[in-house]
This record gives C-alpha cells, structure tokens and sequence, in this order.
C-alpha cells in the first residue's frame, strides 16, 4: 500500500512539475510563433501582389469561406491575394497564393506547400514555372496544361502536378470573380 | 555497458561519437536518420534538437534516479522527455520558423525516438548527473554528425548543393533517387558498411 501511494506521488509530482515548466514556456514563445506566422503570410503576400503600404492581414474579407488578403496603395486597392488549394496533387495537398489585379490578372503565384517528387512535380514550384501565370486572367487564357488543351505548360515527366495546380488556381480566381465587388467595395472600411 | 576506462568524463562524451555512435554503431533512431536527412541543414537541425532534449532528459533523469520507484520509471521517463520535446518545439517553431517547418513532424516524434529513452533507461538512471550530461552529449553530438554526413551525401548527389550552395556546375545532372527514401537507405547501407570495415581495420592492427 505505502509502495502505491508512492508511486502515485512521484508520477503526480513529476506531471505536475512538467504541466507547470511547459505552461511557461508556451506562454513565453505564444507572441513569437504568432508573429513568425504572420511573416510567412506577408512575405507570401509581397511576393504576389504589387508594391502596396498597408498591412493586408489586417485588411482581410471572408467571402463564402474564402479569404482575401486586400493590397493598398495610398488608401487605393491595388489587388487581393488569396490561396488556391488542390488535393490532387501527386503527393497530397499542394496550396499556393494567388496575387491578382483589381481587374482579375494575375499579378504573381507562389507555392505554400506541396508534398511532390523532388526534380520531377516539385519543378512547378519553381518562380520559373510560375511567371506563366503573371498577366492571364480567366478571360485572356485557357486555364488547363497544353496536353488538355489549354494555354500553361506541363512539366515532362510530370502531368498531375501542373494539372491540379491550373485547376487549383482557376478556382480560386472563379471564387474571386465571383466576389470582386464584396472584396474591393470600400463599405465598412469607415 | 563499456568495460574499458569508464567513468572518465570525457570517456562517457567520446563514445557516442566514436565506438558507440547511435546511428553507425547501436543503428538506433533509424526513423529520423531516414527521413529528415535529405539536406545537410535538416540533418544538423534536427540533431541538435535532439541533442538538447538528450541532454536534459539525461540530467533530470540522473537528478531523479533516486525518488523513481522502480516499477513506474519508464512513465515519469517518457513525462520529462516528452516535455523537453514540447518545449523544442515551441521554441523552434518561434524562432527558427523555416526549420522548423522542414523537419515537420519529426519534432514531435523525438519523443519516440529510442536513443533518448534508451540513455535515460541504460546509462542516466544508473549514473551521476555529470557522467550523464557527457553521455547525453557525446551521444547528441554522435548523432548530429552521423545525420549531417548522412544529409550531406544525399544533397550533395541528390541536388548538388551543400548547405544550400551550389557546389557544381549547370552540366551536373542530379541524382534525384538520393533525395527520395531509396537514397536514404543507399546512403546509410553504405556508410554502415564503410564504418564496419573501418572498425574491423582497426581492430585487427590493435
């Protein structure tokens, strides 16, 4: 009996000491993990969108569940950056931000994530890759790779990547289409 | 347990580097050894993480040795391991973003890793908090050098960088299989294979 409540004792002890130490220390690095995030996202933004002098996270619209980061020049909107996301990737998820112009163009794209094979699928990924997308809109181009038609090149070796990455995007510029004039009506920015 | 010299200090740090390196020797915490180690900096990043949570692990541990009843260790073990992992995580996901977002969630997965339990089991909880500390070093540092030789070869072949330099010309084509799993296990049967033939070497002049 006494061996049990001994043990009891020092295993208690020891979570609690452990529950203590690690409340700290969540509380110590909660701002800085909040902060570094908030750095990737705007890092991702600038890489997209056209110079602009606002803070974009703090200027976002929710439109039917998707995000638009608002670029601002001056107090003028320059564009919206929002993410493009596609689970048909060869390896899983591949989420990339889209930049576009207030008339739909696409101003830049990059790759957040993507789970593709090194040297082959993960070459969509390069800013060489991606400069294809400056400039179309869902008007100006064929939003498919060129074996299906379309206006974007594949990458030899690779088909399923670039496809769900045009597809992806062109999704995500539908959704925006969609709610252009929500995002860029100056309401409520008082 | 090494028969030879133990007890010097400097004895318990030099051993996980050389005669009993985690990854070459004991061929333990093959699971991150594989996975992370398709860049030199994944593979110091993760090393030295290790390394940190090696270390105190190993010092609470020997700190505590003696109030554990014998019959609930490997759970009040498992307990500080497991915040010592939290606690890298937190910390690297603050202040080393980018890394941490490389080496994924093979952070939190330290914690299985059976190096750290198996010193706290086989060598912290029978020795005193110094010889642990070395111990706990020696074995971090053993398995920080062995991940980042492995890490190099393959970016190296694999991507013909090195820490994210280029190393070769445009005319290099790169091995892509060495930054895929099956480069891992060609990296590290090779090596494996190297190091034994080396110790047989030198076991046979001694």
């Amino acid at each position: 009996m006494r061996d049990m409540a001994r043990m009891v004792l020092v295993l208690t002890t020891v979570c609690v000491v452990a529950a203590l130490g690690l409340a700290k220390v969540y509380d110590l690095t909660e701002e800085p993990i909040r902060e570094a995030l908030r750095q990737e996202l705007l890092r991702g933004v600038r890489a997209v969108l056209p110079p602009f002098d606002n803070a974009p996270d703090q200027d976002a619209r929710v439109v039917n569940g998707r995000t638009y980061y608002v670029g601002r020049k001056g107090g003028q909107a320059v564009g919206a950056a929002f993410e493009a996301a596609s689970p048909e990737g060869y390896g899983g998820w591949i989420r990339a931000l889209v930049g576009v112009d207030r008339e739909g163009r696409v101003t830049g794209v990059v790759i957040l994530q993507h789970a593709e094979t090194p040297g082959l699928g993960a070459k969509a990924a390069d800013p060489g890759y991606l400069a294809q997308f400056r400039g179309k809109s869902l008007r100006s181009a064929n939003w498919a790779v060129k074996k299906d038609g379309g206006d974007f090149d594949q990458i030899t070796g690779a088909t399923i990547t670039p496809r769900a990455l045009v597809k992806a995007i062109r999704e995500a510029l539908e959704a925006f289409e969609a709610a252009k004039t929500q995002i860029f009506t100056p309401g409520g920015e008082g | 347990m090494s028969a030879q010299r133990p007890g010097s200090l400097f004895f318990e740090f030099w051993k996980g580097i050389a005669s009993e390196n985690p990854v070459f020797r004991l061929v333990l915490g093959m699971c991150p050894t594989l996975a992370v180690t398709t860049e030199a900096v994944n593979g110091i990043g993760m090393g030295l993480a290790t390394t940190f949570v090696l270390l105190c692990s190993n010092a609470v541990v020997s700190l505590i040795r003696s109030v554990i009843p014998a019959k609930v260790r490997i759970p009040a073990y498992i307990v500080v391991i497991a915040s010592f992992v939290t606690v890298v995580d937190l910390v690297m996901n603050a202040y080393a973003h980018e890394l941490h977002k490389a080496l994924g969630v093979f952070i939190p997965l330290i914690v299985v890793n059976c190096i750290i339990l198996g010193r706290a089991e086989a060598f912290a909880s029978k020795h005193g908090v110094a010889a642990s500390v070395a111990d706990g070093l020696g074995m971090g540092l053993g398995f920080t050098l062995s991940l980042t030789l492995l890490g190099s070869v393959r970016e190296i072949l694999g991507n013909g960088t090195w820490f994210g330099l280029p190393l070769v010309g445009p005319g290099f084509s790169p091995v892509i299989v060495m930054i895929l799993p099956p480069g891992a296990f060609i990296t590290l049967g090779l090596l494996l294979a190297g190091m034994n033939r080396w110790g047989e070497l030198r076991g046979r002049k001694a």
